[in-house]
């Protein structure tokens, strides 16, 4: 037999008990070639285009589950930024646009579409102002609608007129949304360094320098890297991060090879696989659940963020080895509603803000899927958003914020987002005026470390 | 339909020994037009388990339309049935 009983049996396990999956299969779609003065036919054209490329993206995406028996959790969609794409239409129309995508997402069967989002690092076009203003009503009237801004880059410093916009942004989208416990903002994330090819949402969309249509892939895997290290107890840190890497390998594979019988069922590039750990509410497909399996009491306490350095290190090394091409975001997710451990360390007090900005340091992404309270000023969203944008700029890495202010909550409550985004602890800011520092305005410059060439 | 690509898939089977699984699971797969190259079986405590190579090449059914007879086979028997492409596993484990 070409194949261990043992190596059968492990992959069939893999899925079974320890929730392995393709998180999503992402269709990227370029809509350069929509660009029209006319919002009627604007409108037209993007849904005819999202249709004639995605259309047969779900039917495609089930088979290769079936013939594979891994699941595929999500099939999605993100096209060119829609602030270029827009950019010739009044302001007015931009909701139409949203209104649009949200049609096309529907009749394409996917649950998100990503790329209601404009790029301001160093400043903001007229595309990209009325996209911005256009933000809070847009995620207000749809539900598949993902947006995202990118607000700081190494290279361009941080656009901090941008970062104080973002802040007023947030804060109207969750007043519309308020019913429905301030759910725009799950929708909406501000970026340092986005990448142009990430197929997770919220900040999924279709950059320029792509081709006409790609198919990228997120992986999943915390409940299979969980098992892997409870079954070595005592293994250093070097042995641990061996471990990891073979771990994230086998995975990655999975992502390459849905990929590729994708891509070419479509008849579309490959793009990437996206090598970020993505954890769900479901038990034991955790990342705080791995990190204290490492040995920490509760996630958030001293060693954590040494902890998700390694977790986060060893993943990109074993699954560098399985694709032939990364990209994306790849970096382990901490994001707070998502993952029943982390809504646990938050719970029981031992998990702050500023802690997850500490780990934000050593992992993708950043500040994800927190709730505050609802009464938190605009401007210290927007500090809390330059902080980040900060770590990013100066790190060179991706960095981003999606902070939902829970209209009508306070600290220690919690609010329901149902479905795929989970439960979010609301957890405590920081009240001190910051008011003066968000208010000067302008741009913050890149560092010296961005003159390289 | 005789110049079939070829295409191999791994079935599985797990569940509670008793007579004639492999008979039935086997029979089917003949009515399907499935071949089988390889087979490894063995009993670990009660449970009977069983993974077995097979060419769908010339099957007589698309893929999906075979693995979901051979998964609803299983459930009638009371068993758990799994038919997968070979290319997860050569994925997974070989480089």
């Amino acid at each position: 037999m070409n194949y261990s009983p043992q190596e059968i049996i492990e992959t069939i396990r893999m899925v079974q008990a320890e929730h392995l999956d393709i998180r999503t299969v992402t269709m990227g779609i370029s809509l350069l070639d929509c660009a029209d003065a006319d919002p009627t036919a604007l409108c037209r054209k993007i849904y005819d285009k999202i249709m004639a490329r995605a259309g047969r993206l779900v039917p495609v995406c089930e088979t290769i589950e079936k013939e594979l028996g891994i699941p595929i959790v999500h099939k999605r969609i993100s096209v060119t930024p829609i602030a270029l794409v827009a950019a010739g239409i009044p302001a007015a129309a931009f909701p139409r646009v949203a209104a649009t995508l949200e049609k096309a997402a529907a009749a394409a069967g996917v649950n998100f579409i990503g790329g209601f989002s404009a790029l301001v690092h160093k400043g903001f076009t007229v595309g990209d102002e009325n996209l911005i203003d256009a933000l809070p009503e847009a995620l207000a009237t749809t539900e598949r609608v993902c947006a995202s801004v990118n607000l700081a880059t190494s290279k361009a410093g941080i656009n901090m007129d941008a970062v104080a916009r973002m802040g007023r942004v947030i804060k109207r989208t969750a007043e519309l949304t308020a019913a429905a416990g301030s759910i725009g903002c799950a929708k909406l994330v501000v970026f340092c360094n986005v990448p142009e090819d990430n197929p997770f949402m919220a900040g999924a969309f279709h950059g320029v320098g792509e081709p006409e249509t790609v198919i990228n892939v997120g992986v999943s895997g915390p409940g299979v890297v969980l098992q892997a290290v409870q079954q070595s107890p005592e293994a250093d840190f070097g042995q641990l991060a061996e471990i990891i890497k073979k771990t994230a390998f086998k995975v990655t594979r999975m992502g390459e090879l849905v990929g590729r019988m994708a891509s070419e069922r479509l008849a579309t590039r490959f793009g990437i696989v996206d090598l970020s750990l993505a954890p769900t509410p479901a038990v034991g497909d955790s990342i705080a659940a791995i990190l204290e399996e490492m040995g920490i009491e509760r996630c958030g306490a001293p060693g954590t963020t040494a902890a998700l350095a390694l977790l986060n290190d060893a993943v990109k090394k074993g699954g560098a080895m399985a694709s032939s091409y990364v990209g994306g975001l790849s970096g382990a997710f901490i994001p707070v509603s998502e993952d029943a451990g982390m809504i646990a360390a938050v719970e029981a007090g031992a998990m702050s803000l500023e802690k997850l900005e500490a780990m934000t340091c050593v992992c993708s992404v950043g500040i994800d899927m927190v709730a505050v309270p609802g009464d938190t000023p605009a401007e210290t969203l927007a500090a809390l958003i330059a902080d980040e944008m900060a770590i990013g700029m100066v790190n060179r890495k991706t960095t981003a914020v999606r902070v939902i202010p829970v209209v009508g909550k306070r600290a220690g409550e919690r609010v329901e987002f149902g479905g795929l985004l989970g439960t979010a602890p609301v957890m405590a800011i920081s009240r001190l005026d910051v008011s003066r520092f968000i208010g000067r305005g302008g741009q913050i410059p890149s560092p010296i470390a961005s003159l390289t060439n | 339909m005789d110049q079939q690509k070829s295409l191999r898939a791994v079935i599985t089977v797990v569940g509670v020994d008793r007579v004639g699984i492999i008979a039935r699971i086997t029979g089917r797969l003949a009515d399907l037009g499935i071949n089988i190259l390889d087979i490894s079986q063995t009993i670990m405590g009660d449970l009977f388990t069983m993974s077995m190579i097979v060419e769908m090449g010339g099957a007589a059914k698309p893929f999906v339309e075979a693995r979901d007879e051979m998964v609803a086979l299983g459930q009638e028997m009371g068993m758990e049935v799994h038919l997968q492409r070979e290319d997860v596993f050569r994925y997974m484990h070989r480089i």
